[in-house]
């Protein structure tokens, strides 16, 4: 046997040590090439600083059309508020702009920091809904009882396909007082 | 560095001269190719049955519909702890156990490239499935949110969740090493003569499976670190609360998972390449294009894995380009399947069990095959998803083809490991019994599927009762015929049936391989010298 193959051998291995190694930082580094991709709409995700961006559009209103938006309110595991949407339903029209109200509210006697998630369902909706007032994403500090109203304020885009009649809009609570403090 | 190889180089010597060392300490100490395959298969069958225990637990409780045996997250437990013991514990290792006894014997190299890693990656295995298996016995039970580990339903594991995510490291570092050894030993230490286009497809196969897995196991193991820091050390990579979003780990598992399922069929392709052309009695057909169409399967299964992901709310453009993606799979699986056809066509063909299973195998992982393609359409997968026909899809293409033809893959040689022939009657029941039982136990599970049972749950409506418990006979059945298996590896090691097994033990296979022009057994030691001639019979 060529007697430099094991010099050969403990090489190459050395070589495929180092891409395993790059490649557990490549699993990592995804982390930040999603947020782009999302960011570019390749990958569906609601970006905080897109909505934060967002300025109200002149859309022309299609009266011709009537788009059912629901709300839904809800709890993730034990997070310590009461939360609700104070309007169930709207039927809007495409193009136009909507403010409604959420209501919550800290059970607790200690602050408590929670954060609100939002999704669309279908979730295919999604690129043709514009939030500009959401109280999504960021992070709120609740006093102990302290109640809010949560404003969002949101238009249909008119070039919404015509198979979606019904919209639903719901947003999830979690609690992140633990995460938060620690920090 | 060079110090530590020439200190090896002695004591392997000393091994040369002295065979194998004496008692129970040669399984522990090896670092021989042959002793180290050797434990591998044996660990891997180990495996096999208490990954099919839990199979037929599950198949227990879902014999009637109602709670019977189980309390639902142990039932939840076993459907995860069987795939992970399956994946990782019985279908890898089974191959990196071929591959150690075969390739080196395949390519006329004395042993793999680097003999004492071999040894540290073996017992690495057993130290992570070990680990593994003791979640079982945790407070709040072993893992239980499925083998995609998903968040955030993986973070409410009890105390087994740190140790599963330890016993992923562990599997993790070991096919790596594993496959760093054989992808070295393939590129260094063939004979002369050996040039790659000459290298069986066993060898070709197993060169690009080691590829895949130092590109992927990292990045799983990086995936599962995340949901360990999620969880303990409080990063929010996953985390809606703190801003992350579990639909990442989704993208991140199965950038890994995708390249996973063909890390389990490749080798696969590579063992049926050379059992077909020796009972065909013809040279493989399109030698070249089965090397090409393996690398470019490979390629393929980086750049498709949110087909995965279907469900989860993909722009447009997202669902189309991964649907047109993975159709694209079937092309080069498409030419696979037709080579193997075209090489039994007018072939003298004997049907000896070694080819029943890989008859077997091209016929029911096209099946496998068909359901994927069916599925890689992004809208009809929307009712495909999470129900029994994608459970039905994946079984397909990984036991009638990968666990087929690795029991095929023992028929084969285990004559020219032992040195005995094994009972070719029993071979057969064997394998008339297991082919008859996995379709009553898959098929049914298509129309399932299709009907809207879910997968991953311990209760049914009543209109599933009548395939689940035809499914379940199946089961049983499948499950008590693999004692046969069992039964045959054992009699072959302690003689078989007595015959005197030639060196070639198939007729004419020396033309098809360097293994057959070794005497039956084989010695410990081969290919000291480098062969000079090369069969060019599957070529
Ligand atoms: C023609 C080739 C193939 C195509 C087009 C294909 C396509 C697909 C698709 C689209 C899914 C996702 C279904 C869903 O979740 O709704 C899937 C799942 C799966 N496939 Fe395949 N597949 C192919 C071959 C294979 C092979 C060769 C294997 C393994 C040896 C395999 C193993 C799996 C597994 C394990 C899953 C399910 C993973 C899970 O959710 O637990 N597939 N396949
Ligand atoms: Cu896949």
């Amino acid at each position: 046997m060529d007697q430099n193959i094991p010099q050969k051998n403990l090489k190459l291995a050395r070589n495929l040590l180092i891409i395993a190694i790059a490649m557990f930082g490549f699993g990592y580094a995804l982390v930040p090439i999603y947020d782009v991709l999302c960011e570019w709409k390749w990958i569906e995700r609601d970006r905080p600083d897109a909505i934060k961006q967002a300025k109200e559009m002149a859309y022309e209103i299609d009266k011709e059309r009537e788009v059912t938006v629901e709300f839904i309110a809800s709890l993730n595991e034990n997070t310590p508020m009461i939360f609700r949407a104070e309007t169930q339903k709207l039927k809007v029209h495409p193009g136009e702009y909507h403010t409604v109200n959420f209501y919550a509210e800290n059970k607790k006697d200690t602050d408590i920091n929670a954060r609100a998630i939002h999704s669309f369902s279908p979730a295919v909706v999604s690129s043709f809904v514009d939030t500009i007032t959401c109280f999504c994403f960021d992070e709120q500090v609740f006093k102990p009882k302290e109640a809010k109203k949560l404003p969002v304020r949101f238009a249909v885009n008119p070039e919404l396909p015509k198979q979606y009649q019904t919209i639903t809009l719901s947003y999830t609570f979690f609690d992140n007082t633990e995460k938060s403090v620690k920090k | 560095m060079s110090a530590v190889v020439a200190e090896h180089d002695d004591h392997h010597d000393d091994h040369h001269d002295h065979g194998p060392a004496k008692g129970i300490l040669r399984w522990i100490i090896t670092t021989n190719h042959k002793d180290i395959g050797t434990l591998y298969l044996m660990f891997a069958l180990a495996m096999f049955f208490v990954g099919g225990s839990m199979a037929l637990i599950i198949r227990a409780e879902l014999f009637e519909p109602g709670l019977q045996f189980v309390d639902p997250q142990f039932f939840n437990s076993m459907t995860t702890m069987h795939a992970l013991v399956m994946v990782f514990g019985a279908v890898m290792p089974a191959f990196v156990g071929l591959a150690n006894w075969m390739i080196p014997m395949m390519i006329g190299a004395p042993d793999m490239a680097l003999p004492r890693m071999n040894n540290m990656s073996f017992w690495l295995l057993v130290a992570g499935v070990l680990m593994l298996a003791s979640t079982l016995f945790m407070e709040g039970g072993a893992p239980a949110g499925g083998w995609t580990l998903y968040p955030p339903l993986v973070l409410q594991t009890g105390k087994a969740f740190p140790f599963a995510v330890f016993s992923v490291h562990l599997l993790g570092i070991s096919s790596i090493m594993g496959a760093i050894n054989i992808i070295a030993t393939i590129l260094n230490m063939r004979a002369p003569a050996m040039t790659l286009m000459k290298m069986p497809l066993f060898v070709w196969t197993w060169l690009i499976t080691g590829f895949l897995l130092i590109a992927i196991m990292p990045v799983f193991a990086g995936a599962v670190t995340m949901l360990l820091t999620d969880k303990f050390f409080d990063t929010s990579f996953f985390d809606a609360a703190g801003g992350g979003d579990p639909v990442l780990y989704q993208h991140i598992f199965w950038f890994f998972g995708h390249p996973e399922v063909y890390v389990m069929i490749l080798p696969t392709f590579g063992v049926a390449s050379t059992i077909i052309p020796v009972f065909a009695r013809k040279p493989l057909f399109g030698y070249s294009s089965m090397v090409y169409a393996t690398a470019s399967i490979a390629f393929l299964s980086f750049i498709v894995w949110a087909h995965h992901m279907f469900t989860v709310g993909m722009p447009l453009a997202g669902e189309l380009y991964f649907m047109y993606a993975t159709m694209l799979i079937a092309i080069p699986t498409g030419v696979k399947v037709f080579n193997w056809t075209a090489t039994m066509w007018k072939g003298s063909m004997t049907f000896e069990t070694p080819m029943l299973f890989s008859i077997a195998f091209v016929v029911l992982f096209t099946m496998g095959g068909f359901t994927g393609l069916m599925m890689s359409v992004a809208p009809v997968d929307f009712q495909y998803h999470d129900t029994y026909f994608i459970v039905a899809h994946f079984h397909y293409t990984l036991v009638p083809a990968s666990i087929f033809i690795l029991m095929a893959a023992g028929y084969y040689w285990l004559p020219k490991w032992t040195g005995h022939m094994y009972n070719e009657k029993i071979g057969q029941l064997h394998f008339w019994l297991s082919t008859i039982s996995v379709n009553i136990l898959f098929f049914p599970q298509h129309f399932l599927g299709l009907a809207g049972m879910p997968r991953r749950i311990p209760d049914y409506a009543v209109q599933f009762a009548d395939w689940n418990m035809i499914s379940s006979i199946g089961a049983f059945i499948f499950g008590i015929s693999q004692l046969l298996f069992l039964y045959i590896v054992i009699d072959t090691i302690r003689g078989g049936t007595g015959e005197k097994v030639s060196d070639e033990v198939w007729e004419d296979a020396h033309k098809h391989g360097l293994e057959w022009t070794l005497p039956s057994p084989v010695p410990y030691h081969t290919f000291t010298t480098p062969p000079t001639e090369i069969p060019t019979e599957h070529i």
